[in-house]
């Protein structure tokens, strides 16, 4: 079996956000490296969590459920959690899953921490 | 022969340039998961099909774990094939023969043409009593070794079943994973009630009948249990507007009337 083909990188932006970096598959393989960086960006204790998904170059049925597991531990932390970067076929399929009704999504990284009342 | 003059030439160049530019455009906007996962829909379109009775699914929404009632479950049953089968093997098989795997009494009507993204099948699933549940999935997301449903707005859970094939030290195992919260406050005690029973036998055997298929009877199938949320989302109870356990008691009950009236539609 391979590897999760996918990197996560993780920004603090102040002392209350931070935003992961996401950059190749996002598949169900790769959900010990979204919950290390998960857990690196609850490391200060941060309360919003922005995925950016700039970098993202392919998504199946099993990388939405890793989100929703993701959705669950963040809502059980009271964590917000939001997204950008996504292209219009991954928006597409946000909505089609109904997720964005739980991750909210943004045009870029500024306006998802404006929202969330992060300054840079 | 004419020859190509300077200017004419360089206009090829920019051409082909272009031609060149265009071409690694396209590549890179057309994401590799195109085609494999359905277009978006608001509301679900259903086509009657024999031998089910079609109702509840038309004009309903999609729900996830997100929109979802009771608690959240991970459930993974599994099965290993062994060697002779590859991944693209098992899952087009179980792609073309689905319902034939399924428990007796239970009826699964799809497309003709197997299992494809966007496509809507109709369900009768048997709950006791003589009484069928009439519901249906939606087709998520499909590839060579893998493909999802997605539930419906009334369907007993809100969430998707994602059903894959890969390999490993032992050969090629063969899942399916459950994702879901009950829709509803009935369902949730339902559930409790034996419900996620009812779905690990209906699951398991479900695996065994497809590992005969292949050529592997009796091989044992896994079960694996995760309660990944244990909270309720009273938010959502309002769902049992749309139960359809309650919906086909009372078309049921009401078909001989319903019957008799003309233009009577599906949905």
């Amino acid at each position: 079996m391979d590897g999760p083909r996918v990197t996560m990188d993780v920004r603090h932006i102040g002392e209350t956000a931070a935003v992961v970096d996401i950059k190749g598959d996002v598949t169900a393989a790769c959900e010990p490296v979204l919950m290390s960086a998960y857990e690196q960006a609850g490391g200060l204790a941060a309360s919003r969590l922005v995925l950016n998904f700039g970098g993202l170059e392919y998504m199946n049925s099993g990388g939405i459920g890793m989100l929703v597991t993701l959705l669950v531990r963040a809502n059980r932390h009271r964590q917000q959690l939001a997204a950008y970067g996504l292209t219009d076929h991954y928006r597409e399929i946000f909505e089609l899953t109904r997720l964005d009704e739980a991750i909210t999504i943004f045009e870029d990284e500024a306006s998802a921490l404006a929202s969330t009342g992060t300054a840079r | 022969m004419a020859e190509t003059t300077g200017p004419e030439r360089a206009r090829s160049a920019e051409q082909i340039e272009l031609s060149v530019r265009e071409a690694t455009a396209g590549t890179a906007a057309t994401p590799r998961d195109a085609g494999r996962w359905a277009a978006k829909v608001d509301r679900l379109d259903a086509v009657a099909r024999d031998g089910v009775r079609g109702t509840n699914v038309a004009g309903r929404r999609l729900t996830g774990p997100v929109q979802g009632f009771g608690k959240m479950w991970q459930k993974t049953y599994r099965l290993s094939l062994g060697p002779q089968v590859t991944p693209e093997q098992a899952i087009a098989t179980w792609k073309a023969h689905f319902p034939e795997f399924w428990p007796a009494g239970n009826r699964f009507a799809g497309a003709l043409t197997g299992i494809s993204p966007g496509d809507v099948a109709l369900l009768d699933l048997a709950v006791g009593g003589g009484v069928k549940l009439s519901t249906g999935v939606f087709v998520l997301y499909a590839d060579e070794e893998s493909f999802t449903l997605m539930t419906p707005q009334g369907h007993m859970f809100a969430g998707w079943i994602t059903f894959s094939a890969e390999r490993d030290e032992a050969g090629t195992g063969v899942q399916a994973q459950v994702l879901m919260r009950a829709n509803d406050p009935l369902y949730e005690l339902g559930m409790m009630a034996g419900g996620h029973r009812k779905e690990d036998v209906f699951w398991a055997q479900t695996l065994t009948a497809l590992g005969h298929y292949l050529g592997v009877p009796d091989a044992p199938v896994q079960t694996r249990t995760v309660c990944v949320d244990t909270r309720r989302q009273w938010r959502h109870a309002g769902n049992v507007w749309h139960n359809s356990m309650v919906r086909s008691l009372l078309q049921t009950v009401t078909a001989p009337v319903t019957a008799l009236r003309p233009g009577r539609r599906t949905g």
